[in-house]
């Protein structure tokens, strides 16, 4: 079949390294007192304080967002409705989940609605959507790894049900027991498509 | 854009406080009942709700795997409803042909309150519940969940949708919502101050927030080139999307913006006089009912009735989607618009016609609404296959 669409820039945040485009730009040093995921967001120089009331989840997705399309330039004002994000991972919002838990105990039970509303898996892809105005496609999927013909087949449906899709951020993103792994991927569709992005210069 | 395939529901089945079998749960709504009642110091909530929830001791809550390994309540009732839907499709559920998609928004989280130690809290995580209930039936495809907060069951539904259109592997596609409360769920939602003390009012001038309800409902959706040899009354899935608001992650847009496009996507090309009526969403909050009545005027259906399911069952969460869209199919197959249940004195931001009691129609076809955390929406429309 033909190819639908390119990828055009990939990023990954493990817990030893961040890379763009499969170049190394941070290794995690055991000596910084700081977390991992604040390191990250001041080594690439990220504006956005509302990152620091997330779980940890939508800091790894945000970042990962960020790593992608930094070197872009678009419209960060206007809801792009030809732009669509599909995320996929293992835990869902587990890693959050049992941060709520601890509040309901029988002992201390004080449910906090600012911990609840992160323990929906979609919360990354709405707090991504938010910041960089993608109003296309949303979705999450949950699966048991890393599956790239699964993920990929999502991603080519996304493009063939939407011909108005000129773009997708989509991949994985899981937070699992302080253990990161964020491998993201921004999507062009091919084709003379007009759109309101410029390449990095 | 002309779909290659027609893309129709095979067959369904709704388990419910309210009962099992889809045409029992519909009838049982029609007489308009309900499940939804007060509960008080249940599973350790300090403060009483307002919900539908299974009777503890219902055997389709308790099963067992062949080798006599207990399944979650959770599990139990997917299992029950895929089971019976299967029967019914006469499909057999371990072909490679079968895809399974599974549609929650929790799943087990109960379990987190039974073990505080995260290596054994593998019952937890949705895949593996997922491969639980898939591996239940011996199907050897690996079960797709999908995890979109309230639009779970539509965006699943839109999900199977796309794998029948765009692969030639699968020729059936069984889409399963469900949902079990836990003090997990319900004291969240007590803490957004978002649960109604009293059974919920959609669309009401004097709504307080939502009651939240247990179920589960299965759909095998399958395929056909054509739809003459499909049987009279086949419903027919003929669009859906799904768009996000990109604007708050926990309450819907003021003016409906993702909503309007999603109808939009949906509604492009079709005669909109068709449309018999709109099940929206309709939880009964302020904002999301407000938010729909914006959106369904800008797309100027607001003559069309709308009713909201949640009067009868609560929001089932994963489930809604995949049951709302079942009792919608089976009423449009009667001709008739399902009442809204707790509707008293419609007021919303902008005017609906909202259907207060069940009356005849002669549309053959139905517009499906949700939204949810995370600003996503969904719109799904289907219709109703007649040769005559």
């Amino acid at each position: 079949m033909e190819q639908l669409f390119d990828v055009v820039a990939t990023c990954r945040i493990s817990d030893k390294e961040v890379l763009v485009n499969q170049e190394s730009i941070l290794y995690h040093s055991r000596e910084n007192e700081q977390d991992w995921l604040s390191t990250i967001y001041h080594h690439i120089g990220l504006q956005y304080p509302k990152f620091f009331k997330m779980d940890r989840l939508c800091k790894a997705g945000i970042l990962g967002a960020e790593l992608l399309l930094k070197d872009y330039t678009y419209d960060h004002e206007t809801v792009k409705d030809d732009w669509g994000i599909i995320l996929m991972n293992a835990a869902s919002s587990l890693d959050n989940d049992r941060h709520y838990q601890e509040t309901i105990s029988e002992d201390n039970y004080y449910p906090s609605p600012a911990v609840f509303v992160y323990t929906l898996a979609n919360i990354v892809t709405g707090e991504i959507a938010i910041r960089y105005k993608i109003g296309g496609e949303s979705s999450f999927y949950v699966m048991p790894d890393f599956d790239e013909e699964l993920m990929r087949e999502l991603l080519v449906q996304a493009f063939n049900a939407d011909p108005k899709l000129t773009h997708i951020l989509y991949g994985w993103a899981n937070v699992d027991q302080d253990q990161y792994d964020v491998r993201m991927f921004f999507c062009k569709r091919r084709g003379n498509i007009k759109t309101s992005i410029n390449n990095p210069s | 854009m002309r779909n290659k395939y027609h893309i129709y529901q095979k067959s369904h089945y709704i388990i419910s406080p309210l009962g099992k079998g889809s045409v029992c749960n519909y009838n049982t709504i029609s007489m308009g009942e309900s499940h939804l009642q007060s509960y008080s110091g249940y599973w350790g909530i300090p403060e009483p709700f307002f919900a539908s929830i299974f009777d503890e001791n219902d055997i389709d809550l308790h099963r067992s795997s062949s080798q006599g390994q207990a399944y979650s309540r959770f599990e139990s009732i997917a299992i029950t409803a895929a089971e019976s839907a299967f029967q019914r499709a006469e499909i057999n559920p371990d072909s490679k042909d079968v895809l399974f998609i599974i549609s929650t928004t929790k799943g087990n989280v109960e379990q987190l309150e039974k073990s505080k130690n995260p290596d054994s809290q593998s019952d937890a995580y949705l895949w593996h519940s997922a491969q639980r209930i898939a591996g239940h039936f011996r199907n050897p495809n690996t079960p797709i969940v999908v995890s979109n907060a309230c639009i779970s069951g539509c965006s699943a539904q839109l999900t199977a949708f796309n794998m029948l259109q765009y692969n030639d592997l699968y020729k059936h596609v069984i889409v399963i919502g469900a949902e079990v409360l836990s003090k997990f769920i319900i004291s969240g939602f007590q803490s957004f101050k978002a649960l109604s003390p009293e059974r919920c009012k959609p669309f009401d001038a004097n709504r307080c927030g939502l009651n939240l309800g247990e179920a589960a409902a299965a759909i095998i959706y399958s395929k056909s080139t054509e739809t003459e040899s499909l049987p009279d009354d086949t419903i027919i899935m003929e669009a859906g999307a799904v768009c996000n608001d990109a604007n708050h992650i926990s309450g819907p847009s003021r003016t409906g913006e993702g909503l309007l496009r999603a109808i939009h996507k949906v509604t492009e090309d079709f005669d909109t006089n068709r449309i018999a009526f709109i099940n929206a969403h309709g939880t009964a909050t302020l904002y999301n009912d407000d938010m729909e009545s914006v959106a369904i005027n800008r797309a100027g259906l607001q003559d069309i009735p709308v009713n909201s399911l949640k009067g009868y069952y609560g929001h089932t969460l994963g489930a809604a989607g995949v049951m709302e869209v079942i009792l919608s199919s089976i009423a449009l197959q009667n001709h008739n618009v399902l009442r809204s249940l707790g509707t008293e004195n419609p007021g919303t931001a902008m005017p609906l016609n909202v259907c207060m009691q069940n009356s005849n129609t002669n549309g053959d076809a139905f517009l499906k609404l949700i939204s949810g955390f995370g600003g996503s929406n969904a719109a799904l429309l289907f219709t109703l296959n007649q040769h005559r």
